[in-house]
């Protein structure tokens, strides 16, 4: 493999601008997020330079690599740091700093009231160069360190405004659950160092053919523990919703662009695993199907519109870890709903934002309405965003989410059936709940705050959003035209025969146009007929309160795993107090308590004292006398 | 003259000395009775010498005599600053040691 010396620009610069930001501290305060931008920008420039010297090289040359340091030798056990850039880790590096750098462009605007905006776009470099860390980590022991650092600037990010406590508790629900995720991440590398000696990515793709496949399932169900807790797909989903407690082009960026992808790419980079692993595999589509109903059916309750919108990124990264888990067919089409869906959910968080920053900072899309004729640029973008999602032609959505639909038919057998009439289903609500969004937002008569002034956000925000709806209406056509990135990804993969079709594409395809339209005509007849009030109805069925308590998944871990949690630590608490404690006071209290008892004999009467020392005396005597009789 | 008799009458003395002094509360009084206990055990140290005709006992009863002169001293002392101070010489009334 080729030796190319620049990779380690793409994330030094970032990771510099994060440094120097929060080294100089308030000194950097004037000119911190320009200079912060301009660092993702070059690295976004880096990017495009390594691209372009790839696309010269012939197909089986373009991955290159860097050796930065030898990081642990022990023994044969040999890891270094270095870095990977292939055709995958590419469509990651340019969506990462392309996309980050238009979210650092619009945060200059959002953050401008903020008086912490320096620490804001300190962080958002940092999670930019732990993201690329993550995607260019030659090994996973690499990716792990990437994986960590987004993690923690998620925490920090999602918690910027911590002075509000429930901003603080989310941001440690969602560090919380991600840990649980991270411990799959580390027990996969573990089992994989013991199984096969080896972390490094090449190493593992050259002794899986000889592993036991007992081995490769165990550290495939370990990485998809580790791309539930990231990627926020069932069982680990809870933390998504409550992040949106961060600023919105954290959510934009974090928790709807990149960083909830991660679990994707470490699916698709473990394809390798995943391809003899077959078990882990079908766990892997199953995570995804779920998901995909699970976030679907959350996004249909929600009147916060960034909850909304992360119930509707979850269901939609469920797509992505269904096409992952359909095998060499499909990692190329969840690649291609990620980049898609990177330019479409980033836009329209973005748009949320601009309609909040409008609004007074109002999330709730019953306080909508109407908002279209004072913010058409949002309006519109968020509009060519939702265009998107809902896979109209020829809108970016259209192509990647309808070829894993028919991807998950094609998968054979009963299986088949069930994932794509899951794919099919889950088009159709998100429809229903995008449309729903629409309308609340942009359409109907205002029932605005009094506070509210809405107005159209400046050039800053804006431009950002016009771009990224440029690629919701291109990327996918221009993805899929020759099965560009499906030829492009080709060589990571392994080989797939044809699969034998069930549903011709066509049908597929109007299959799913029509459950958007179903959807869609639902939402009309259910929100744009009559008005919408103020305040979420009361009166509703029981299963409408179950989804709008997040199909119980809060109540689900509060009862099996907080609460029992919370008993063990009070009984280990009590256990201690009682047992350890207690028989450490108890000693010392019965010497007092007897101490007290023996002190009430004590009368202070001189004449009973004589008594006694003349019965002692007495006794005494007897005592001698029996003995010497 | 059968010498046992002195030891009863020592024993005797001693058991009126020992109730006296557990019933009395007069301070004198329970100090004389400390007195007639001491006496009934020099009676009985030189009944034995005499048994014995040995003159330990009578040497033991001079040390007793001794120690019982010190005593007298000393309790009388006491008893003396307990009555200037609390107007009474009951030693029932001097049971302060309980608080």
């Amino acid at each position: 493999m080729q030796i190319n010396n620049g990779l380690v620009y793409l994330i030094a610069l970032p990771l510099a601008g994060a440094a120097i930001l929060l080294l100089a501290g308030r000194r950097s305060d004037k000119w911190g997020h320009i200079f912060a931008t301009l660092m993702s920008a070059s690295s976004f420039a880096v990017g495009l330079l390594q691209l372009s010297q790839m696309l010269a090289r012939p197909a089986e040359e373009r991955a290159v690599e860097q050796k930065l340091f030898e990081w642990i030798s022990v023994g044969s056990f040999q890891v270094d740091a270095g870095l990977l850039l292939d055709q995958l880790s590419i469509c990651f590096v340019l969506l990462i700093t392309g996309v980050g750098t238009l979210i650092h462009i619009y945060s200059v605007a959002y953050m401008s009231h903020d008086k912490d905006r320096r620490r804001f776009f300190a962080y958002l470099n940092l999670f930019i160069a732990a993201m690329l860390l993550l995607v260019l980590g030659n090994s996973f022991l690499n990716l792990y360190v990437g994986w960590e650092g987004v993690g923690l600037a998620s925490y920090l990010l999602i918690g910027f405004w911590n002075q509000k406590p429930a901003y603080a508790t989310a941001s440690k629900k969602a560090f919380i659950m991600n840990r649980v995720g991270d411990m799959g991440l580390s027990f996969a590398i573990m089992i994989a160092f013991a199984t096969l000696g080896t972390v490094s990515f090449a190493g593992i793709k050259e002794a899986a053919p000889e592993a036991s496949t007992a081995s490769l399932t165990a550290i495939g169900i370990m990485l998809l523990v580790a791309a539930t807790g990231k990627s926020a797909q069932f069982p680990l989903q809870a933390w998504l919703g409550d992040a949106m407690a961060g600023p919105t082009p954290v959510s934009a960026l974090i928790h709807a662009a990149t960083m909830v992808t991660a679990g994707v790419y470490l699916i698709t980079r473990s394809n390798f695993i995943f391809d003899a692993a077959p078990t882990a595999q079908l766990l892997v589509v199953i995570v995804g199907a779920i998901t995909l109903l699970f976030g679907a059916i959350i996004g249909t309750a929600k009147d916060d519109i960034k909850k909304a919108l992360a119930a509707s990124t979850m269901s939609q990264i469920g797509y992505m870890i269904l096409g992952a888990g359909l095998g060499p067919v499909g990692y190329a089409f969840a690649i291609m709903h990620l980049i898609t869906h990177g330019f479409f959910k980033a836009g329209m968080f973005l748009g949320a934002g601009s309609v909040m920053h409008g609004m007074d900072d109002e999330v709730n899309m019953r306080k909508y309405g109407n908002l279209r004729k004072f913010m058409p640029i949002t309006f519109v973008t968020f509009g060519l965003g939702y265009l998107a999602i809902l896979g109209v032609p020829p809108f970016a959505g259209f192509y990647s989410k309808d070829m894993i639909i028919e991807t998950a038919f094609n998968a054979g057998g009963i299986k088949g059936i069930l994932l794509g009439s899951a794919a099919l289903l889950g088009a159709g609500i998100t429809a229903f709940y995008m449309t729903r969004v629409m309308i609340l937002t942009f359409t109907g008569a205002p029932r605005w705050d009094e506070k509210a002034l809405p107005h159209e956000s400046p050039i800053l925000m804006w431009l950002p959003m016009a771009i990224l709806a440029i690629g919701s209406v291109t990327s996918g056509f221009l993805l899929s035209r020759g099965d560009a990135l499906v030829h492009w990804l080709e060589p990571l993969f392994a080989e797939h025969g044809e699969h034998e079709e069930l549903l011709k594409p066509i049908v597929v395809t109007s299959l799913a146009l029509l459950m958007v339209a179903i959807g869609v005509a639902i939402a009309f007849l259910k929100y744009s007929r009559s008005e919408v009030s103020r305040t979420a109805p009361e009166d509703v069925s029981l299963l409408t309160k179950i989804v709008r308590r997040d199909l119980l998944q809060d109540d689900f871990n509060e009862a099996i795993f907080m609460r029992p949690g919370q008993a063990l630590t009070s009984t280990l608490v009590k256990t201690d107090e009682m047992v350890i404690d207690g028989a450490v006071r108890g000693i010392g209290s019965a010497a007092l308590s007897s101490a007290g008892a023996l002190r009430t004999s004590q009368t202070g009467f001189v004449r009973s004292y004589a008594a006694l020392i003349l019965i002692g005396a007495v006794a005494l005597i007897a005592a001698i006398w029996v003995v010497t009789q | 003259m059968n010498a046992a008799n002195y030891l009863y009458v020592s024993a005797l003395l001693f058991t009126i000395g020992a109730v006296g002094v557990v019933v009395r509360r007069n301070a004198i009084v329970v100090f004389m009775c400390v007195e007639l206990m001491l006496n009934a055990a020099n009676l009985a140290f030189v009944t034995f010498a005499r048994i014995n005709g040995t003159i330990d006992g009578q040497i033991m009863a001079f040390f007793t005599m001794v120690v019982a002169a010190c005593e007298v001293v000393v309790g009388l002392a006491i008893i003396v600053t307990i009555y200037r101070s609390r107007r009474s010489a009951s030693v029932d009334d001097a049971s302060l040691l309980k608080r």
